[in-house]
């Protein structure tokens, strides 16, 4: 409740977008000529947000997602993140990137997995301990810095994924469809948990899904997205509260939000294809 | 102890049919003792018995088969008989305080275990740093790897005699350097092979999440490409290590080596005592299945301590 106070929703349209597309195209070249992954995507995404890409496979979702992290370098259209280049906002380490496979290294403990970036960046081993002691805490996993992966659950090495794009102060999350693998009361839990982070770290976080229960529940924007260009058909604002128990998901007005965006969906995707 | 039966029940079946074969083997070679001995053997005459079919000479002289199990220069000499020739070449001269004399397989084995960690120490280098170079570099994998392929298509007997000579030619004295060129040369392969795809074995994903670290070509080889690769490394070593003895005795052979398990192989036959061949034999096996072992004891405990499941 206290949330809701601190951040109106309206102040994050007077800001200056986080992130900002501007008809951005990207084209892979392929033996079976090219492919248009992204066509003339308008997009910002304001600080605090929590936005969603929905759309079938092919729609340029996790390219967009890319994009942002500057693992695809766009053909076309101009992107800024935080103000920079992707890449430029990639050295001021403005995001963190959780992909679908938690991907830990077997080899590593828990503790040791986060500290894979804060080592990589070069912080010393005393704030190293302090941070990973602080985002372990924030997953809820600080007992289980000392296992190893294969210890550990699907869900809760997702959860150690997450702290590990979190030990070093990103202001943005990048999430590839992160609970993609796990199974649906798992991801229920996790999606609490990740509006709870959300709400204590205030992060910009953007969330790739196929789930529309999964968008709708968690977003404050839902964004529409279908392929053959893959383009956005449609930006939901959420007009759900930040604070989200499980079962507003029974509400006639998650609903309501949930029924748009089917039929974005389905508007933007032929089915004769 | 539930795998002990299957185990002996192998070992059994190894035993009965080695003793099975000794019969025909050595019937020749009983029938000559027998014959010496004064006791009537068909066909009496040694000339005639050479042109009769071992099956036929057991047939007709049933009563001496047991003879061609105490045969003192036998063509198939028993497990037991082996057992006692290497005793008598190892634990019985290390027991009369001479382990490293000439006629000793403790002192063969261990001219033949150095050159073989030479080669195994020169082979594994090698191999880890093309592998390295091939996974880093396209061009290195294209013009590399058909070489590496083609290199393990020439038979080893073939070159190895040309190997001794050339760097004999380049005033390279004794053998140790040679032998252990070859055994490289059968060693590395393994090794290449197994770390190119252990070093590959990071998915796109790992790597997309070390570029969002802005990690450099370095980090990315120490924190996650050399500890992925560990458990191929390993399996290739122990492929590698067998590889590299195999190396060093056929590098012992055609080479008028005198010393090494190979040598002594080769001296063996040539003297017709084949049960030296034999204890040599089981010398150079025993001592493969050692270095396997301490090799499969690394891997175990590295990768215990790395936290993966060995």
């Amino acid at each position: 409740m206290q949330d809701q106070a601190k951040a109106p929703v309206v102040d994050r349209s007077m800001t200056k977008p986080v992130i900002s597309a501007r008809s951005l195209d990207l084209t892979f070249q392929t033996n079976d000529g090219p492919v248009h992954a992204l066509s003339s995507v308008d997009l910002d995404i304001g600080k605090g947000e929590f936005v969603s890409f929905i759309g079938p496979s092919g729609c340029g979702k996790t390219t967009f997602l890319r994009c942002i992290a500057a693992l695809e370098t766009p053909t076309g259209g101009t992107l800024t993140v935080n103000g920079m280049t992707p890449d430029e906002a990639r050295r001021a380490r403005a995001y963190g990137y959780v992909f679908q496979a938690a991907g830990l290294y077997p080899w590593r403990t828990i503790e040791k997995n986060i500290a894979l970036p804060l080592e990589i960046m070069g912080y010393s081993k005393a704030e190293q301990d302090e941070r990973i002691a602080r985002v372990l805490d924030l997953v809820e996993l600080s007992n289980f810095g000392k296992k190893y992966p294969w210890q550990l659950s699907g869900g809760m090495q997702q959860r150690a994924s997450i702290a590990r794009a979190l030990a070093f102060d990103a202001d943005i999350l990048l999430m590839d469809e992160p609970f993609g693998a796990l199974d649906e009361i798992v991801r229920d839990h996790l999606n609490e948990q990740l509006l709870e982070l959300w709400a204590r770290t205030e992060k910009t976080i953007g969330f790739v899904t196929h789930s529309i229960p999964e968008a709708v529940y968690l977003s404050t924007k839902i964004v529409v997205m279908s392929p053959r260009p893959g383009r956005i058909t449609d930006v939901i604002d959420s007009p759900l509260p930040k604070e989200r128990p499980l079962d507003i998901r029974d509400t006639p007005e998650f609903l309501a939000i949930a029924h748009r965006v089917r039929e974005g969906l389905r508007a933007g995707h032929a089915y004769d294809d | 102890m539930r795998s002990l039966l299957p185990i002996l029940t192998v070992l059994a079946a190894i035993a009965a049919l080695w003793y099975a074969a000794v019969a025909p083997m050595n019937i020749r070679g009983a029938l000559d003792v027998a014959e010496r001995a004064g006791a009537e053997v068909v066909p009496a005459e040694s000339r005639a018995r050479f042109d009769t079919s071992i099956w036929r000479l057991m047939v007709d002289n049933a009563e001496h088969i047991g003879l061609g199990y105490s045969l003192e220069r036998p063509r198939l000499p028993t497990p037991v008989q082996v057992g006692t020739e290497l005793w008598k070449t190892t634990g019985e001269m290390a027991l009369n305080g001479r382990p490293m004399s000439k006629r000793s397989l403790i002192y063969h084995g261990w001219i033949t275990l150095q050159s073989t960690l030479w080669g195994f120490a020169l082979g594994t280098v090698l191999g880890m740093a093309g592998a390295i170079a091939i996974v880093y570099s396209r061009v290195v994998d294209m013009s590399l790897m058909p070489w590496a392929i083609i290199s393990q298509t020439i038979p080893i007997v073939a070159l190895a005699p040309m190997i001794i000579v050339l760097s004999s030619q380049v005033g390279i004295e004794g053998r140790t350097v040679p032998k252990a060129i070859i055994s490289a040369y059968l060693c590395y392969f393994p090794v290449l092979v197994g770390m190119v795809k252990g070093l590959r074995s990071p998915g796109a994903a790992q790597l997309d999440l070390l570029r969002t670290y802005s990690a450099s070509g370095l980090q990315a080889f120490l924190k996650l490409r050399l500890p992925a690769s560990m458990p191929y490394l390993f399996t290739s070593l122990k492929i590698g290590i067998a590889a590299a003895l195999v190396g060093t005795i056929v590098g012992e052979l055609p080479t008028g080596a005198i010393s090494g398990l190979g040598a002594r192989i080769l001296i063996g036959d040539q003297f017709g005592t084949p049960l030296a061949i034999w204890a040599a034999l089981f010398a150079a096996a025993i001592l493969a299945g050692v270095l396997v072992t301490l090799l499969d004891l690394m891997q175990r405990v590295t990768l215990r301590r790395m936290g993966m499941q060995a």
